[in-house]
């Protein structure tokens, strides 16, 4: 296992934007928005085609970085702001990057590219010691001896 | 003098605006939502909805001891189809005046959360909201509008704090419609041609408008049927209508929309010289200025590659 450190990438992820992804987003955010689901009401207000919302955007960055980091993290804050859309049939693509290491405390930036430029930017603060998740589920704590790192992000992705 | 009219109005507007837009700073500090209760508890189901539309495959959120995934902190909040319950009357209001400014759509920009602990199954959220800043007018690429920030203070039972919301919205008055369905890429409904009128359709091909007549009574009729109304005979010929006419009736279509025509319109009867009639268009007079009565000549329009059809223009013909 390594420890996260300054400077590191962290490894792409690379989504694709379906109109299902776009419309279960907004469904399970509970955003009923139209301009998320209706492509002629989207229009009609200045934009060629339903677009991802904030919330969905918000999630996979969570995602992302649950993922990349493992289980027991927990995210303190996360700040994002958007861009381009994310519109029907273009992928997005997560990069990140450590950019400071603080005790226990790691602090990320998040940049989302699509083909129109940049989706999202965001920071994210994170701790991912154990204990994070101590008063968590119980069962989650079976790689706590591995500690929690890329290892363990490789685990959840295999799930 | 019309230079001088412009710049009276653009003052005046610029101090309409000015007036606006001090009326939208006066929320600022507001409240947006006050005692908002979660419309459900934090749930399996909610929580698996969204895990399986985000493709998160985090364990941390299955399972007995499930907790919520940070990320959905404003989800707790969202009013769903029912719409917010505890918006204040300042938010409406604020909102309502942005509407009235024209900046009808909304996007949102910025998401900053902060979470105090993760939420857990069965615990129901509570949340106050304030209207932390109202912007200037601003010009983007959506359009001119104004970005609203709030922030929400979201509590767990006793008032404990679980986390913090700040969300930025922009209300903007949409540029145009993209890429609206415009009329020339709806064509034109297709005329239906059969046995009996398709030597009408091919007179119209050759910008001939044909009227036919009876052989043996001389009846006009148009448009074209098999047999004479008059007398009954099936046998006719025909004569080429000389172009002029009057609006003998007309109506304007303001509803339903058909792709292909831009309402409202007025569909004009029109009554040519040799005393037949024929539904048609005048097309070079607004919808509101069709007139029983107008004279009207007739003109042939294609339009597209396989569809030309016979139309009329105000005024007597020129030659």
């Amino acid at each position: 296992m390594t420890s996260p450190s300054e400077g590191t990438q962290l490894p792409p992820l690379d989504v694709e934007i379906t109109r299902t992804l776009i419309v279960a987003g907004a469904i399970a955010s509970r955003d009923y928005q139209d301009v998320h689901h209706d492509p002629d009401a989207a229009r009609a207000k200045g934009s060629p085609d339903i677009f991802m919302n904030i919330l969905t955007t918000n999630g996979l960055v969570g995602r992302y970085l649950t993922n990349h980091f493992g289980p027991h993290t927990r995210l303190h804050k996360l700040a994002i702001r958007l861009g381009a859309p994310n519109y029907p049939g273009d992928t997005m693509r997560l990069t990140g990057r450590v950019e400071q290491v603080d005790g226990t405390q790691v602090t990320v930036s998040i940049t989302g590219e699509n083909s129109l430029g940049r989706h999202v930017t965001g920071t994210a603060v994170l701790s991912t010691t154990p204990e994070a998740y101590a008063d968590g589920d119980a069962g989650a704590g079976t790689d706590v001896d591995a500690g929690v790192g890329t290892d363990g992000a490789r685990g959840v992705d295999e799930r | 003098m019309p230079e001088e009219d412009d710049g009276r109005q653009l003052a005046a507007r610029e101090r309409q605006l000015a007036a606006y837009e001090r009326q939208l700073k006066a929320y600022e500090g507001e409240p947006a939502a006050v005692a908002g209760i979660a419309k459900d508890p934090v749930d399996a189901a909610m929580i698996r909805h969204w895990c399986e539309a985000l493709g998160d495959t985090n364990p941390a959120y299955t399972g007995p001891d499930a907790v919520a995934p940070a990320t959905m902190l404003q989800v707790w909040t969202m009013g769903g189809l029912s719409g917010p319950a505890s918006r204040t009357d300042a938010y409406v209001q604020l909102l309502a005046l942005l509407d009235d400014l024209g900046c009808t759509a909304v996007v949102a920009t910025d998401s900053e959360q902060e979470y105090v602990r993760p939420l857990r199954l069965g615990e129901r959220v509570t949340f106050d909201s304030v209207i932390e800043s109202v912007s200037g007018r601003k010009t983007t690429k959506l359009g001119a509008g104004y970005f609203v920030t709030t922030r929400t203070d979201v509590r767990c039972g006793d008032g404990e704090l679980v986390g913090t919301h700040r969300f930025r919205i922009l209300k903007y008055a949409p540029r145009s419609p993209a890429s609206p369905p415009s009329p020339a890429t709806h064509l034109r409904p297709r005329p239906v041609i059969n046995r009996d009128n398709s030597g009408f359709w091919q007179g119209i091909r050759r910008n001939r408008l044909l009227i036919q007549r009876c052989l043996a009574c001389g009846t006009l009729r148009l448009p074209w049927i098999p047999g004479c109304v008059e007398c009954g005979s099936p046998e006719w010929d025909t004569r080429e209508a000389s172009g002029a006419g009057t609006v003998y009736s007309y109506v304007v279509m303001h509803h339903p929309r058909f792709p292909a025509f831009d309402p409202p319109y007025a569909v004009a009867l029109v009554e040519l010289a040799e005393g037949v009639r024929l539904v048609s268009e005048v097309v070079d007079v607004p919808y509101d200025k069709v007139r029983i009565g107008m004279p009207v000549t007739l003109e042939f329009r294609a339009y597209d590659d396989e569809l030309t059809l016979p139309v009329f223009r105000s005024g007597e013909a020129a030659a």
